[in-house]
């Protein structure tokens, strides 16, 4: 080997917390990461879905109360809070859902290059991002 | 392929390759179309959505046939993945399992939950 040949970090059983920090991050990465993020989120705030469907469909009294915990909250959350956390649903399913379509039109087409992996990436963020922000204001009250 | 019998068997992580693919993309359409169904309803109404509006959506026999379709293809989706995650992060195998029935025991709940705020409408 050459000895101009730099000497590359070698990575095995990695650790989360020293190692992680000093990987690169292209954006094809880091859709892929927060693909995954968004899941988690998903999964872990799924009895909260089930809870707004259940109040939001049962009856006419149990729908105000669905409303009100976005303006009064719920227990000792704060509305904004909630609001908050439901933010964070509708970004996580907008990111989720796209990054997944882009997965299946990669199926599809049965060819990546590199640059299309970043292009979709970009647009990937971009329209979650976008998307959240329209709906975040129409949820934050601004329109 | 994978040995799954005798003394060289695998015995780790999940090998169930390409099922899991297949299961992954076709819960997720299942799970974009109705997407798609419940907000061409949404879309469809005129002026603010009240309760009757909203609960009237989910009131009809399809409707909550195809919303169960999307509740099963949701906790299966959700299983394939969120077990990934546990694969790749949990190494302690003890842990891991505690981990997997937590997950199980999490989705079935949630379903179950779902399934009985559709049938009572």
């Amino acid at each position: 080997m050459s000895e101009t040949t730099k000497k590359r970090p070698e990575f095995r059983n990695i650790n989360a917390f020293a190692d992680l920090p000093s990987y690169r991050w292209p954006l094809a990465a880091l859709v892929s990461g927060m693909h995954r993020i968004s899941g988690l989120l998903l999964f872990i705030l799924l009895p909260f879905i089930v809870w707004m469907l259940d109040t939001s469909v049962t009856s006419e009294i149990s729908f105000a109360r669905f409303t009100s915990i976005f303006s009064e909250g719920a227990g000792f959350l704060p509305g904004w809070f909630i609001k908050l956390v439901t933010l964070g649903l509708i970004w996580a399913y907008l990111h989720h859902f796209i990054a997944g379509i882009r997965h299946v039109y990669f199926d599809i087409s049965h060819q990546t290059t590199k640059d299309r992996g970043r292009r979709t990436a970009a647009v990937t963020m971009i329209l979650a991002f976008g998307l959240t922000a329209i709906l975040g204001a129409k949820l934050f009250g601004l329109y | 392929m994978a040995i799954t019998y005798g003394s060289k068997r695998l015995s780790v992580g999940a090998h169930y390759g390409l099922r899991d693919w297949l299961v992954q993309r076709l819960t997720a359409i299942v799970m974009a179309l109705f997407t798609i169904v419940l907000l061409i309803q949404v879309i469809a109404t005129k002026g603010p959505i009240g309760y009757e509006t909203w609960a009237g959506i989910f009131a009809s026999q399809w409707m909550k046939s195809i919303t169960f379709a999307t509740l099963v293809a949701l906790i299966w989706h959700a299983w394939v993945g969120v077990r990934n995650v546990w694969m790749d992060y949990i190494k302690p195998d003890g842990l891991r399992l505690v981990f997997y029935l937590v997950t199980i025991f999490w989705l079935v709940a949630c379903a179950g939950w779902g399934v009985q705020v559709l049938w009572r409408l």
